[in-house]
């Protein structure tokens, strides 16, 4: 942040030991963002069931405000892609993701919504959403845990922390030139057209002899 | 006698025009199957539902032969230069490629199955043409589409003959033996095997 006063850490802690709470504006918003982030209630295979598990009583996702699970894309912050994503699926993730009202926030959750997972050499799943859409916060796993779902979400929260309301490195969000819809992939005679977002997806590439 | 060959027996008994043959199966599975003729393949059907109360089809499958060619090898005495001589020589057999509807059929009342029965196409391509069974057995609906998507096999008589799986535009059949896949390839970080082969081709055309 260039011309933000920082407030000193230990002045702080000083004063809060003394019941006087000193904050920033954008500490404030973010604290509220990122404790009550909305899930957009969606599943397309197993990790779908993990997912419903983390938000079910025993792992209890309402700890960290995000319980509210809408069945709206309009009403919701954050869009947990669980499970495989098939190539006739893709278009309509990437429609819902566009139909999100910033801020937004994508988990790819599993093996499958990270990279196509087991199902990667095969002809109709799509080999990762991050060909389309921006990926916050990946899990590993085939499913993820729910702890791995929750410790996804804590991620999520530190990163909502780190954004800035103002400046030049001000979150993606309040910029208006970057994007926050992404063209919705056709369905091709032979493929996705086109195969994915070049302008987001750039997979690293190895030399081999 | 076998309960297939009994089956096979009651068939051309009943219904003599149909050509049957009996499909041994050499594998540890052991079970022969009925290739029957397109045009009495309905006929034959209603016959072991109505007749032998096979009364449940549990599966129906496609399968996709390719051409091919049967080298063998035989022992030939030849006269060379007044004497006999024996030669093995290689003969080639070729045969052409050919789709299959595979169906399972089950007797819940004699509790006896599966008897299998086969149709075949003529060719690959656009006479790619079987006569459904849907009409007898409603549970093939679902599965004979699915062979129309994934094989390309029409299925004359079917109700509904649309994809199933993948969307209606797309024009390949990805369980056909030839399907090629979309060159939608990226970052492996240990290739082997096909997927060495398919990243090598890839990373020649990401070059030129």
């Amino acid at each position: 942040m260039e011309n933000r006063p920082q407030i000193d850490e230990k002045l702080k802690n000083e004063v809060s030991k003394q019941g006087i709470v000193v904050t920033s504006l954008q500490e404030i918003y973010n604290w509220g963002r990122r404790n009550s982030i909305w899930p957009m209630q969606f599943g397309l295979a197993c990790c779908a069931i993990e997912m419903i598990a983390a938000a079910a009583s025993r792992y209890d996702m309402a700890r960290f405000g995000s319980e509210v699970f809408r069945s709206s894309p309009r009403q919701a912050d954050l869009m947990i892609v669980a499970g495989t994503v098939t190539k006739k699926m893709a278009p309509l993730v990437v429609r819902l993701y566009n139909q999100m009202a910033d801020p937004k926030y994508v988990i790819a959750m599993g093996a499958c919504a990270i990279s196509g997972g087991p199902f990667k050499d095969g002809y109709n799943v799509l080999k990762g959403i991050d060909r389309y859409i921006p990926v916050d916060v990946y899990i590993s796993g085939c499913p993820p845990r729910p702890e791995a779902l929750l410790h996804a979400l804590i991620e999520l929260q530190h990163k909502i922390d780190g954004q800035q309301l103002t400046g030049r490195s001000r979150a993606e969000f309040l910029d208006p030139e970057q994007p926050s819809e992404f063209p919705i992939p056709a369905l091709g005679k032979h493929d996705l057209e086109p195969p994915a977002n070049t302008a987001l997806f750039r997979p690293p590439s190895i030399k081999r002899d | 006698m076998n309960p297939i060959e009994q089956i096979k027996a009651r068939l051309e008994a009943n219904l003599p025009e149909a050509t049957i043959n009996l499909v041994p199966n050499p594998s540890p599975a052991g079970q022969p199957s009925l290739a029957v003729d397109n045009v009495h393949a309905v006929a034959i059907a209603t016959f072991l539902r109505d007749e032998l109360q096979f009364d449940y089809c549990s599966n129906v499958t496609g399968v996709d032969w390719l051409d091919r060619v049967v080298s063998s090898k035989e022992k030939i005495t030849k006269v060379v230069d007044g004497k006999e001589v024996v030669v093995e020589e290689t003969k080639e057999q070729k045969f052409s490629g050919y789709l299959e509807a595979v169906y399972h059929l089950y007797s819940v009342a004699q509790k006896q199955g599966p008897v299998i029965i086969r149709t075949r196409t003529v060719d690959r391509a656009e006479n790619a043409i079987l006569p459904s069974l849907t009409p007898v057995f409603r549970s093939a609906e679902l599965q004979e589409r699915e062979i129309f998507d994934l094989y390309g096999v029409r299925f004359a008589g079917h109700p509904d003959m649309r994809r199933i799986l993948m969307w209606d535009g797309f024009t390949d059949h990805p369980m056909r033996k030839d399907y090629e896949e979309p060159d939608d390839y990226e970052y492996e970080p240990t290739p082997h095997g096909d997927v060495l082969e398919k990243a090598k081709r890839h990373y020649v055309e990401e070059q030129s």
